[in-house]
């Protein structure tokens, strides 16, 4: 086998082999596979506007080929102005993104200032880059710093680009498709807003694996108006016949009622401990 | 395998596109063979590329074209793979993105501190020598063909080639990227020593054109950028802009 390690110099870390060998050995003895990471299929973009970004998720999480969570949230907070979509591995997204936040609020207080788009770029990308591609997180990031608004999309082997609008993860082509036909260069907020619900809610009605509602999430200088949901695209329908049917449908013949006497032999109470 | 002869270089590289080759291939690798997730969004990004530098007398021109790839999927269609190193030191991209902008990256900050320490701009020489140093030790994880171009007042202008597997060697010209195989005999041909700046923009558009309207992996704008004494300056030929060879 080709094993990744490397000695460690300067920058290039070692790099961890990520994978449970041994559960995947001895599930596959007696049978079974080992359970598929959760992935969020998912559609989510962003888009730099005159003001600042706007970005935007589906909120479909699936397994496999099921729906595992119908509400959940892609868009990740990173700081009190930065703010991170994910697509790819759901658990890597979220723990990267938190990591990444933790450590950039750290620096926040030692430099003394609001943190930059480039730096939380920077952080994500060293980190992606040193585990070769194995987290597999594909991220949309975007904010507003000093030196105005910024939008990074960052692929999970540590790569970057940064541009005026970015979509990622499987419905990425026809949120791309939208933003390819409509994107204009400064644009208003409502402008902005409706051009990142279209761009999800094309990836949530052409690809499978995106779907439920569009969240979005607008970043000014000034604030920050993180809207979940924004779209409820997917609305549960009301069901318009019922199983159930009244009493009376059915005529009764005849009616016997026979009690079964019980006798109480002891009770007792345990409480539940809900401190 | 890895063969240090571009040609075989660039078949290879090419399969990467295809199938991420280098990577071992567990059951279950970064994602599910699941169908929800369609093939491009499983594979490396690829600067599939065509790049190119030219020295001529007080400086040099480097060029690129700016397309990025994820397998059939074009990631950015407007990628400045024109790298700043130093204030007159940049570098031509090849190869994997992310391997390539982690080296560039590295080594801008290797040769930033170095350059404090000697109080002077660093040679292009040392610059390459960089990149010469994390390609060569790396060669069997890295993917990244560069071209290291720059001007010092030692040298003057200089293009230095540093390939796959991590072979450092000064050229005159040197063309890189999976679209340079299209363009070697035009290079050969129309390359002249002693020519100048407006020359060698002008050899280096047509070059590129000619790359990208060949190879699948190439295209987008065509970036320029001219290095001397001077500064640095840059250039964007859009696509509708660019020298056209085809009759029909």
């Amino acid at each position: 086998a080709l094993f990744r390690h490397t000695c460690q110099p300067v920058n290039i870390r070692n790099i961890f082999l990520l994978r449970n060998a041994v559960l995947e050995v001895e599930a596959s003895k007696v049978g079974c596979s080992v359970p598929a990471a959760r992935k969020t299929g998912t559609t989510i973009c962003g888009v730099v506007f005159k003001d600042g970004v706007v970005l935007g998720a589906d909120t479909r999480a699936t397994e496999g080929m099921i729906v595992a969570d119908k509400n959940c949230s892609k868009i990740h907070y990173i700081s009190p102005n930065i703010y991170c979509c994910g697509a790819g591995t759901a658990a890597d997204t979220e723990m990267t993104t938190q990591l990444i936040s933790s450590n950039l609020e750290l620096h926040s207080l030692s430099t003394g200032r609001l943190p930059r788009v480039a730096t939380a770029n920077r952080m994500l990308k060293q980190m992606l880059f040193r585990y070769q591609g194995y987290i597999g997180a594909a991220l949309v990031l975007g904010g507003v710093d000093c030196n105005g608004p910024h939008l990074y999309s960052i692929y999970p082997h540590g790569s970057t680009d940064k541009l005026p609008y970015v979509t990622m993860g499987s419905g990425s082509l026809a949120a791309m498709a939208v933003f390819e036909d409509r994107y204009k260069p400064d644009m208003e907020e409502d402008a902005a807003k409706q051009l990142v619900r279209d761009a999800i809610a094309a990836g949530i009605f052409n690809d499978l694996g995106s779907g439920s509602n569009i969240d979005l999430c607008v970043i000014t200088k000034s604030k920050v108006n993180y809207i979940r949901p924004h779209d409820e695209a997917n609305k549960k329908g009301v069901r318009t016949g019922d199983y159930k049917y009244k009493r009376g449908t059915t005529g009764v013949l005849t009616k016997a009622v026979t009690p079964i006497d019980l006798e109480l032999l002891e009770e007792s109470v345990q409480t539940m401990d809900t401190s | 395998m890895r063969g240090q002869p571009l040609l075989s270089t660039v078949i290879h590289r090419e399969k990467m596109a295809a199938a991420p080759v280098m990577m071992p291939y567990f059951g279950q690798q970064i994602s599910s063979k699941s169908d929800l997730v369609p093939d491009w969004t499983r594979q490396e990004v690829s600067t599939g590329t065509t790049i190119m530098a030219v020295e001529y007398d007080g400086g040099v021109v480097i060029g690129a074209d700016s397309r990025t790839t994820t397998g059939a999927y074009i990631a950015n269609r407007v990628t400045d793979k024109l790298t700043r190193i130093h204030n007159k030191i940049y570098c031509c991209r090849s190869g994997s993105a992310a391997d390539t902008q982690a080296i560039a990256e590295i080594v801008a900050y290797q040769l930033g501190f170095h350059s404090i320490e000697l109080d002077e701009p660093p040679l292009v020489e040392t610059a390459a020598n960089l990149f010469r140093a994390s390609c060569y030790r790396y060669r069997e994880e890295l993917t990244a063909g560069i071209l290291v171009a720059g001007w010092d007042k030692r040298k003057g202008g200089q293009v230095y080639s540093v390939p796959i597997g991590g072979m450092l060697v000064r050229q005159p010209v040197s063309v890189g990227g999976s679209g340079s195989t299209y363009i070697y005999g035009f290079m050969d041909a129309n390359y002249k020593p002693g020519m100048n700046k407006e020359q060698c923009m002008e050899l280096t558009a047509a070059a590129l054109s000619l790359a990208m309207e060949r190879d699948g992996s190439s295209g987008g704008v065509v970036r320029l950028a001219s290095i001397s004494e001077e500064g640095v300056e840059r250039r964007v030929i859009l696509g509708n802009q660019l020298p056209k060879f085809s009759t029909h």
